[in-house]
């Protein structure tokens, strides 16, 4: 019999509660719902993360994530607008995607530790990576894109000029969707677990943010479409943003919302939130107004800015925090072994192997000492 | 269930899998298998200060660290004939050469690729520095190193694999904590392991990663602990985030799709005049 561990890293959990009751008590609760949850117990490497924050920079690529689906909607509005009549629109978004697509292709080469290698992303074609299928995509999209805007502007070739709008436009919502696999698809777990709402946000996103640049850019009478598109990307933004966190709340377990909530990534999350809401009300009941639709467009371009950014944020949090891989990780591997108990305080777990001919099955002591007990 | 890894990834003629069984128990926290990756790898230099982590004075694995020893001093309470103190656990982590590896599958460029040996490997010449598996490892290993831009992780010593010799850190461990050779064998050996540690008391022995049905189709590194995988700054139940992919791309696909009819819709719409 060996001497039964007090914990491991006792120490380390206990200073941590100690110093979150200290950090509550300072504060006091600032929301309710917060300061009824206990801290989760779980145990860490000396409070080190388990997994790396990716090596992706905040500018570029919380960037790039809302230049990306700026771009890729704007295309999709100008192919809408230009086959419906609508040219000025047409213009404005087609240029408006250029921009932002060059931005974003600067933004990702420079976020490369290689930049000089970037046509590396061209040697394969991966459909497990979402990275390599994005790569092959914008350099489908970003010649057409750009075909489109020069045509538009110059007036060289016409005809090209259509066809271009039209590739633009329709390889364009994949461009804005295909970001919400890129951060998904990754051991972040405040990404990783929303994806079956990401792929909404995202699309959401990017339509409030080229409607926004539409109702920014022209005049309430020659944007419709712009403003057609606004609504419908705000409000599906909203309801998706919603059932994000309702998922990644996991009632009775360690809240993945968390990150979302918190801190000055849960500041500017709230307020992209109440910025789209303003601009939602402002962009149907302004719509006669240039200067409440353009109020509206802008908002909505910011908001969706702030939305990326905070996405982004989260995520990088929940990595940085071993709680957030710790201890769902440890609730998932318990549930699958038939404990469907609150896992225990883990620092004085004690496991027990039993030896099967050909099985190793393993119990918690609590778990045993239950059934010695119902014996 | 993935049992060749590397005829999965085309290698028609290959060698038997090889991996490490790093068997904790026996770790006396020599970090000979640090130096010896080091040396024989020339990993560069990668700060060496005091962490206040007990000896650990690398932290964790990372672009220039790919052997990183733990250590974890526990306070106990006497119990029986044992007096009160601490027991003390040193672990040498590793690259786990993932059979279901998402640095490999995320990799845009090709870089990361599967060897003969069944291990994953970074070609240096390729990786231009995305970064993407750095976020995909559900084990924090691969990193990306300031000086080059470009991401590393422990090889298994692919150079030394393809002369017939074993990897460095297990050439050097002086305990035999370190485990080189067939996986196969290294599982049967560990198996036996975990039945003598048990029987001789040690109620928390488990092994991990050694499951080819577990979230990552078993680890080409595996390991026996004597505690709980987090104590040791390891994920209780590590999943391979690709396995999520198809549904992934399904809402991404659909997503997509909505973006589609809605411009189609606006598309049809007729400007009133």
């Amino acid at each position: 019999m060996t001497p039964e561990p007090k914990g491991p890293g006792a120490a380390w959990t206990e200073e941590r509660r100690r110093s979150d009751e200290g950090r509550r008590r300072q504060k006091g609760p600032r929301r309710g719902e917060e300061s009824r949850v206990p801290e989760a117990e779980f145990t860490s490497y000396y409070g080190r993360p388990v997994i790396k924050e990716p090596a992706w920079g905040t500018p570029d690529i919380a960037g790039y994530l809302f230049l990306g689906g700026l771009a890729g909607a704007s295309s999709m509005l100008a192919a809408a607008a230009e086959v419906s009549g609508y040219g000025e629109l047409a213009r404005v978004a087609k240029v408006g995607a250029l921009g932002a697509i060059s931005l974003s292709a600067v933004a990702l080469v420079h976020d490369l530790g290689r930049p000089g290698r970037f046509v590396n992303m061209l040697r394969v074609f991966k459909p497990t990576s979402p990275m390599s299928v994005g790569s092959w995509l914008l350099s489908a999209y970003g010649p057409a894109a750009g075909a489109a805007a020069v045509s538009e502007v110059t007036g060289i070739l016409p005809g090209a000029g259509r066809a271009a709008t039209l590739g633009a436009g329709l390889l364009g919502p994949a461009i804005a969707t295909y970001t919400a696999a890129l951060i998904c698809d990754t051991a972040v777990p405040a990404w990783h677990e929303g994806y079956r709402e990401m792929p909404y946000v995202f699309a959401g996103s990017a339509a409030s943010a080229a409607g926004g640049l539409g109702l920014l850019a022209v005049h309430p009478a020659d944007a419709g479409p712009a403003r057609n598109l606004a609504v419908l990307g705000a409000t599906v933004e909203l309801i998706a943003k919603r059932q994000l966190l309702a998922r990644l709340a996991r009632p009775g377990e360690q809240s993945l919302a968390e990150p979302y909530k918190t801190g000055t990534t849960g500041a500017i999350l709230r307020l992209a939130e109440f910025l789209t809401a303003g601009a939602l009300v402002g962009a149907v009941l302004g719509r006669t107004s240039r200067a409440v639709s353009a109020l509206s467009g802008a908002s909505l371009v910011a908001a969706s800015a702030m939305t990326r950014l905070g996405i982004f944020e989260a995520g990088m949090a929940s990595a940085r925090d071993p709680k957030y891989t710790v201890v769902p990780q440890r609730r998932r591997r318990d549930r699958r072994r038939g404990m469907n108990q609150r896992p225990p305080l883990l620092s004085v777990t004690v496991t027990n192997w039993v030896m099967f001919p050909g099985s190793v099955i393993t119990m918690s002591s609590t778990f045993s000492q239950r059934i010695a007990a119902l014996l | 269930m993935i049992v060749d890894p590397a005829g999965r990834a085309g290698w028609l003629e290959h060698p038997e899998r090889v991996g490490f069984f790093t068997d904790t128990s026996i770790c006396i926290g020599c970090k000979a298998c640090e130096v010896a990756c080091k040396e024989w790898n020339a990993v560069p230099e990668d700060g060496l200060s005091l962490s206040g982590m007990s000896y650990d004075n690398t932290v964790g694995l990372g672009a220039s660290t790919w052997r990183h020893v733990a250590f974890i001093e526990q306070p106990v309470t006497a119990v029986a004939d044992a007096a009160e103190g601490v027991r003390w656990l040193m672990a040498s982590d590793v690259c786990k050469h993932c059979t279901e590896s998402a640095c490999l599958d995320v990799c845009p460029t090709g870089a990361l690729f599967r060897t003969e040996f069944g291990t994953v490997v970074v070609q240096d010449d390729v990786c231009n520095g995305c970064g993407y598996c750095v976020g995909a490892c559900p084990f924090g290993v691969i990193a990306r190193r300031e000086e080059d831009g470009q991401a590393h992780k422990c090889t298994l010593c692919y150079d030394r694999l393809g002369t017939g010799m074993e990897p460095a850190c297990a050439k050097a461990c002086p305990t035999e904590s370190i485990q080189f050779g067939p996986l196969d064998e290294l599982r049967e050996r560990a198996a036996l392991r975990v039945a003598d540690l048990r029987a001789a008391g040690q109620d928390h022995a488990q092994l991990y990663l050694n499951d080819p049905d577990d979230g990552i189709g078993g680890g080409g590194a595996f390991f026996l602990l004597l505690d709980e995988p987090e104590v040791y700054g390891l994920p209780p139940d590590p999943v391979v985030t690709t396995r999520d992919l198809p549904g992934i791309w399904k809402h991404v696909g659909l997503a997509a799709a909505g973006l589609v009819a809605t411009g189609i819709a606006l598309g049809l719409g007729r400007r009133p005049r």
